[in-house]
């Protein structure tokens, strides 16, 4: 069915560009929804005549997910963040790029070439990074937000008004830096006081939502948001008197990258497509519509002046620091999706 | 089929007879193919082990159905105990689908009953504007819904400029929330077959009844109900299997605090927990149940179809 649908797209993509130069062949990327502009990829296709199908996806888990079940050998290329990436490396779900496959790949920044969750970048190439944290509305709450009680103590003003993210990595990472505890601990006693800190902390909360983040503090149905630094800054675009916090304890630092999967049917034009990505002109494109930064020397001349100065991407003197979500092993892990369940049963 | 052999075998039936086989045969491959197979998958992979992050080991495991019965704690080496949590979960979903299928069957019997009414050419226009807004897609019609309920919405602004209300009622993010929201997800499924069946009535029993003095009430409950109890009955069905499973109107009327089933057997595979042969047996359970509930049902049913002759 869903390679029948492809076809289809494919042939409709066919039908509409063919006065776009003979067609070089196909592209089928998996990627984040609302993440990539739907212009770039059309210049992609005008540029090298590789027509593009996307599917999306909405968390790095239920990409894994579908992967797993049947999804390598049909796509070429996926979006996922930096512990997927090792996540996804450990199943073996991703290809080497040999030395000199990639033309652009001087142009990774250095802080970006050698990343601990892809050693030398064997696999991937950076797409965007940023931060997770949390907004507070200004209008409902004026006192100190630099500081994770704002979401698992939070003042009475607040209570009852805070959205969390649905996502366990999420919660979890942002929790451990609220204790100061590590992110996948084996001490039973801390393991135990985080259960009891987030049934706790859960009384306060809302709701649990990642697609509508953004829309629930845009909306005033939620005074605090778990949420990403962009989503934050689009918010306060669209009218929300919110202001992005980056805590004392410490925030989630993040990033997204381009692998390149196993199987690809369409190898050769994955690493096209990758080499595309890494001229500064078009991956700044992505970061002028998402609002992260991109990981690739020269961006700065092609980017929204604006997007520098946003306070989302500039941390305060006292900021904590900004950590990536740990991968934690089986039996670690077991516990805390134990700890998960046990939150939202 | 049984009623149209026994009513004395007829040319019909010996004309079908020969191409029966073939007739039936698309349905029956269509139905092997989409719904047993994938349910018996389910049931092999409930009892395989659970691969980490996702899929599935070749070994047979009761794994799945341990951690659904038995409580081992936070570190999984404490002595078992009975797990409530999943019951639970459980628990809520049915009394949160039998809410919405109360309420629809509220509403939904007079509306069906009021197009059964209408003169025949304008029933069919009726049933069209029922539909109208299933044109729609789920999800869009229950992201509206939120924003019509929620605390500076539309709902709330009435009923405080009209002064029935000081301040905003917090419908948004509570349980009456997911059975509003299933409710009016599912409402055309209670509507038709009970329009259909009130159509079929003969409305000639009716005023007999009433020429025999009973009162509306009464011929309501005692001549009416028992004629389009199947149309009822289907409706319901209708109503609460798909209300049981749904995640929809949980995650985003609800606000995903609490997993329903559908949102809980959904985490298995799409989320965190990565545990395949879990989510398998918490639907084969959620299966059993729903079948257990059909098969007592029908059972009634038969019986007092019995019993009234």
């Amino acid at each position: 069915m869903k390679h029948m649908m492809k076809s289809g797209v494919a042939a409709l993509a066919l039908a509409i560009g063919a006065n776009a130069a003979a067609a070089e062949g196909e592209l089928v990327l998996y990627h984040w929804f609302e993440y990539i502009p739907q212009e770039l990829l059309d210049k992609f296709t005008e540029e090298t005549g590789i027509n593009v199908t996307m599917d999306t996806y909405d968390s790095n888990e239920s990409m894994l997910a579908s992967l797993k079940a049947g999804g390598i050998g049909t796509y070429d290329v996926s979006v996922p963040g930096d512990y997927m990436v090792s996540i996804m490396a450990g199943e073996g779900m991703l290809d080497t790029i040999a030395d000199g496959e990639l033309k652009n790949k001087g142009n990774i920044a250095e802080e970006w070439a050698d990343p601990g969750f892809d050693p030398g970048r064997q696999s991937s190439i950076p797409y965007q990074w940023g931060s997770t944290s949390f907004a507070v509305s200004r209008d409902a709450y004026e006192g100190d937000i630099q500081t994770t009680d704002i979401l698992f103590n939070p003042p009475a003003e607040l209570q009852g008004r805070i959205n969390m993210l649905d996502s366990q990595g999420e919660v979890m990472a942002m929790a451990a830096l609220h204790m100061g505890i590590p992110q996948c601990s084996t001490d039973r006693e801390q393991l135990k006081a985080l259960n009891a800190m987030l049934q706790e902390a859960k009384q306060h909360w809302a709701s649990f939502n990642s697609d509508t983040a953004k829309e629930v503090l845009v909306s005033g149905d939620a005074a605090v948001g778990q949420i990403y630094d962009g989503f934050s800054a689009k918010a306060r675009e669209e009218g929300a008197n919110v202001e992005y916090a980056f805590p004392t304890q410490g925030y989630i630092a993040w990033m997204d990258n381009v692998v390149l999967l196993k199987d690809a049917p369409n190898r050769e034009n994955a690493l096209i497509f990758m080499d595309f990505l890494l001229e500064p002109e078009n991956i700044a494109a992505v970061s002028n519509f998402a609002q992260y930064n991109a990981g690739v020397n020269g961006v700065g001349e092609f980017l929204d002046p604006a997007l520098a100065e946003q306070p989302e991407k500039n941390p305060h003197d006292k900021a904590g620091p900004g950590v990536f979500i740990e991968v934690c092993d089986e039996e670690t892990q077991a516990v805390y999706d134990q700890i998960w369940t046990n939150l939202k049963k | 089929m049984a009623a149209g052999a026994a009513s004395g075998g007829s040319a019909t039936t010996d004309t079908y007879k020969e191409a029966r086989t073939w007739l039936l045969l698309p349905a029956w491959v269509t139905l092997s193919i989409l719904v047993l197979a994938p349910v018996i998958m389910m049931l092999i992979y409930s009892f395989l082990t659970k691969e980490f992050r996702g899929g599935v080991i070749w070994e047979f495991s009761l794994a799945a159905y341990d951690q659904f019965f038995f409580d081992r704690g936070l570190f999984g080496d404490d002595p078992p105990k009975i797990e409530w949590t999943y019951v639970t979960i459980f628990w809520r979903s049915i009394w949160q689908a039998g809410a919405a299928t109360l309420l629809s069957l509220v509403i939904g019997f007079p509306t069906a009953y009021f197009i059964a009414t209408r003169s025949e050419n304008m029933r069919p226009v009726w049933v069209f504007l029922i539909t109208i807004p299933y044109w729609v897609n789920l999800l869009i019609r229950t992201v509206s819904m939120k924003f019509l309920l929620r605390d500076q919405g539309p709902l709330n602004d009435f009923l405080m400029s009209i002064g029935l209300i000081d301040s905003p009622l917090h419908i948004v993010n509570t349980n009456f929330a997911v059975q509003l929201g299933l409710f009016y997800s599912y409402l055309p499924f209670m509507v038709l077959p009970i329009y259909a069946a009130v159509e079929r009535y003969n409305f000639a029993l009716s005023e007999a009844a009433a020429d025999l003095y009973a009162s509306k009430w009464t011929t309501l409950r005692r001549v009416l109900l028992p004629a389009i109890k199947p149309g009822v009955f289907a409706g319901c069905i209708l109503v609460f299997v798909p209300s049981m499973g749904s995640f929809l109107a949980p995650d985003l009327l609800g606000g995903a605090k609490n997993f329903m089933i559908g949102s809980l057997i959904e985490e298995q595979f799409k989320g965190n927990a990565g545990n395949w042969p879990f989510g398998a047996a918490a639907s084969m359970i959620l299966l059993s149940m729903v079948l257990i509930i059909l098969m007592f049902s029908a059972r009634q049913q038969a019986k007092a179809d019995k019993a009234g002759g």
